[in-house]
């Protein structure tokens, strides 16, 4: 029961920070770091933009009730930003995805998205769709993708397998961007050879903040560095106490 | 505010679930139980509707005068027989399965040796693509534990200080994978917490 109490205690912290330095935003520094693969994509989605080529963002293939899906959140936000941005594009972005939860909630996505600039008429609901139900009949179908919807960057936002660097690979053939940002060790490993540009472990959820999307993203990141900093206090801490014999 | 009903059923269903993960107060676990139970008709009715969708996309393709694709028949035909026959048969019919599974994994094999090869070249070419200390790490390391993995130097275990010295290597890969871990968890901690009290939603209501 103590347990369960310092937990949610933690939960409720965790949240009031996030409220409080959104609301707060000059509490602390908000300055991010600069990282090279977040300046190439602005760029891309710039280059997209006015070559009147299309973004294509695929979301992984972790549904709502997988323990994994905040990799495919992370990647829901990316393709409202994304949406917004370019909406005065020519092709507006595709959404492709291994699950059904994910698959209606880019559709729904792209539909908030159009609605608040007030452009309902963009929205198709073919533009966010299931590939495949399993892992290899996702890539599968999004592989068509590649070379036939015009698409000059790929994003691989959500929760994959290594089956995932087939994609990255044909986008490569297509010469066009290539990012990847996931919460599976195993692909990391992999798009780290296949992509561009790969975001590694915690990078994932960075991306709506360094896209601009709202203060709240960038609050969230804060508090995650100040969790962070929380887990490495603690894990020094238990085992100096571990080395001095105390526990 | 956008969709205040769905953000509030939203918030709601998220906090009754927390809380009945956490505190054993009885009201609140027959409450989180018929809520969890929905989750498995939601996401199969989702998976549907989905499927219909992507039908719907091939179709368009296949009609389509500007940009027809005509491989999008084989995955209609292919849908419109496999729905066929899990009608007539029965999903659970071993013949039935017998047939999808002996279609379905020579071609996930296929895929797979595809996999291999393209990662193998991809391997060929990463300082192309990536320069600077992150790829030379990598392929060190890469090779470091193929030769470690691979029990070539099993023979050296015998020597006191290489045991250590390997046994120090090995679970280098163990502490990286787990600090990437914590971070992930970090992460999706806050991503949790921002749809929990209704400052991210993934739906528009």
């Amino acid at each position: 029961m103590v347990d369960a109490i310092i937990a949610l205690t933690l939960i409720a912290v965790t949240a009031g920070l996030i409220l409080l330095l959104t609301i707060q935003r000059n509490i602390l520094r908000s300055e991010l770091r600069q990282l090279l693969a977040f300046e190439r994509l602005r760029q891309a989605i710039g280059l997209a933009v006015e070559n009147g080529t299309r973004i294509h963002i695929t979301l992984g293939k972790a549904g709502l009730p997988a323990s994994t899906s905040a990799a495919g959140l992370t990647g829901l936000t990316t393709l409202e930003r994304i949406a917004r941005v370019s909406s005065i594009s020519d092709r507006p972005p595709l959404a492709t995805s291994g699950d059904g939860t994910l698959a209606l909630l880019s559709q729904d996505t792209l539909r908030a998205a159009y609605r608040q600039i007030n452009q309902l008429e963009l929205y198709d609901p073919s533009r966010g769709r299931l590939t495949g139900p399993t892992s290899f009949s996702y890539i599968a179908g999004a592989l068509p993708v590649a070379d036939s919807e015009n698409v000059s960057t790929h994003l691989a936002i959500g929760n994959f397998g290594p089956e995932i660097a087939l994609l990255m690979e044909a986008g490569e053939q297509q010469e066009s961007f290539t990012l990847a940002a996931t919460d599976s060790l195993s692909a990391q490993a992999a798009l780290f050879t296949s992509s561009q540009e790969t975001l590694i472990g915690e990078e994932l959820f960075a991306i709506p903040a360094y896209l601009n999307s709202g203060p709240v993203y960038t609050a969230s990141l804060q508090v995650q560095d100040i969790l962070r900093w929380g887990v490495i206090v603690t894990i020094i801490a238990g085992s100096i106490l571990k080395l001095l014999g105390i526990v | 505010m956008r969709a205040p009903i769905s953000t509030a059923i939203a918030i709601a269903t998220g906090l009754l679930i927390l809380l009945g993960a956490f505190l054993p107060i009885p009201v609140l676990l027959p409450i989180r139980q018929i809520l969890l139970s929905w989750t498995i008709p939601v996401a199969a009715t989702a998976g549907l509707i989905a499927i219909l969708n992507l039908l719907s996309v091939h179709w368009r393709k296949l009609n389509s005068a500007r940009e027809r694709d005509y491989y999008s028949i084989f995955l209609l035909l292919a849908f419109a027989a496999t729905f066929a026959a899990g009608l007539i048969l029965g999903p659970t019919d071993p013949d039935f399965q017998k047939i999808v599974t002996h279609i379905q994994f020579p071609v996930e094999a296929s895929l797979m040796g595809v996999l291999t090869v393209t990662l193998t070249y991809a391997s060929i070419r990463l300082f192309q693509r990536k320069r600077g200390w992150l790829a030379v790490l990598f392929t060190a390391s890469t090779i470091l534990f193929l030769i470690l993995l691979s029990g070539f130097l099993n023979i050296s275990e015998n020597i006191p200080f290489v045991k250590d010295f390997l046994a120090a290597l090995n679970t280098l890969p163990i502490a990286g994978a787990r600090g990437i871990l914590l971070g992930i968890a970090l992460g999706s901690i806050t991503t949790g917490l921002r749809i929990l009290i209704g400052a991210d939603r993934p739906y528009s209501g």
